[in-house]
């Protein structure tokens, strides 16, 4: 009962500041794998030290805005885990209001062969899935204006 | 004309070209690398074909601005130290644009280098054609190169080891154990991985 009263409270807490939810890879995989979603996934991997990922966010936030109807986008930060808080204040710094994750995996070789085999391991990288068609499409670089809704449009 | 000949014949050599297009470029574990000359930190040039009177290199694409190369400084640096008398010497070659990342210019990689007391050639890639011959993708990318008769063979890609965070707390040393088994005439236990790095900061076209 007293949980129950206090979820709305934790709720509005947790969208007042956005925090980064830090989880494993297989939290990822299903996340990638799930077909019931109705929108379409667009999934960035970046990290606060990238300098090319920090620059392409704003596209990443804005395509959000625009298309929160039909497009849910989740940033995948591969900050190590002891710097979320880093993390934390930089989503807060720069007002980001998308999904943000903190993927807590230190050996690459276990999983970047499973988000996506072409994938050498570079950041930025994006993978784009229309979960009712399974269709993905995957970039291993920075996009520049106007990419995503080529990638995207192509999925449709 | 038979067209219904030509079609399928059309359309196996438009697949095969496809298929080749999309192929990744550069080098796979087991093929022969061609010769390259670039310029060092110390203003000399060094070409593969120096290291003839070893057994192989540990060349190591690598920069001065990526947080992970960074992590992997000391690592790189064990690495020269534990195998340049074994005849496996780390060579790094920088390939990132100055244009793009400008702390990768060749004056900041001489100071890098003497900062961190490199016993191995640091090598700008201006052009970014030995990073392109190689298929490099991110820094720290290394490619393990065994002597074969006066040529050099790929016989490992990939990481360095399996935690970028803390060496101490890696427990697969990729690229001690490829070339140790290279030295013991054994086959390399992981010949390909990956892990997660800086793109290469490629000139823009």
């Amino acid at each position: 009962m007293k949980f129950l009263t206090l979820l709305p409270i934790i709720l509005l807490a947790s969208l007042a500041s956005a925090q980064t939810t830090i989880v494993k890879f297989d939290h990822l995989e299903k996340l990638l794998a799930d077909r019931t979603r109705d929108k379409i996934q667009i999934v960035n991997f970046w990290a606060t030290w990238c300098a090319p990922c920090v620059k392409e966010l704003p596209i990443f936030e804005q395509y959000q805005q625009a298309n929160a109807g039909n497009a849910h986008v989740i940033l995948i930060s591969l900050d190590y885990a002891d710097k979320v808080d880093k993390v934390n204040a930089f989503v807060k710094k720069k007002n980001l209001k998308c999904e943000v994750l903190l993927l807590d995996e230190t050996d690459g070789n276990s999983w970047i062969d499973k988000v996506e085999p072409s994938w050498g391991g570079a950041i930025p990288a994006t993978i784009i899935i229309n979960p009712k068609t399974g269709r993905r499409k995957f970039v291993e670089k920075e996009l520049k204006e106007g990419d995503l809704e080529l990638l995207v449009n192509e999925l449709l | 004309m038979n067209l219904k000949k030509i079609k399928p014949a059309m359309l196996l050599i438009l697949s095969v070209v496809v298929l080749l297009a999309a192929r990744p470029m550069g080098y796979n574990v087991g093929d022969t690398v061609a010769d390259f000359k670039l310029k060092n930190v110390d203003g000399k040039s060094v070409s593969l074909s120096d290291y003839k009177t070893g057994k192989g290199v540990i060349l190591i694409f690598d920069c001065n601005t990526c947080p992970v190369s960074k992590g992997y400084n000391e690592r790189i640096l064990a690495l020269d130290q534990k195998f340049a008398s074994k005849g496996f010497p780390v060579v790094a070659v920088n390939p990132n644009s100055p244009e793009v990342s400008p702390g990768d210019g060749f004056d900041e990689m001489v100071s890098y280098a003497k900062k961190k007391k490199y016993t191995f050639a640091y090598l700008a890639d201006e052009n970014q054609e030995v990073a392109t011959a190689f298929g490099a993708s991110n820094t720290p990318h290394v490619f393990v190169l065994k002597k074969d008769g006066d040529k050099f063979k790929v016989a490992y890609i990939g990481a360095i080891d399996n935690n970028s965070r803390d060496g101490s707390a890696a427990d697969k040393k990729y690229v001690e154990d490829a070339v140790n088994a290279l030295i013991e005439g054994k086959e390399i236990p992981v010949a390909k991985t990956k892990a997660i790095g800086c793109t290469i900061k490629w000139k823009n076209s």
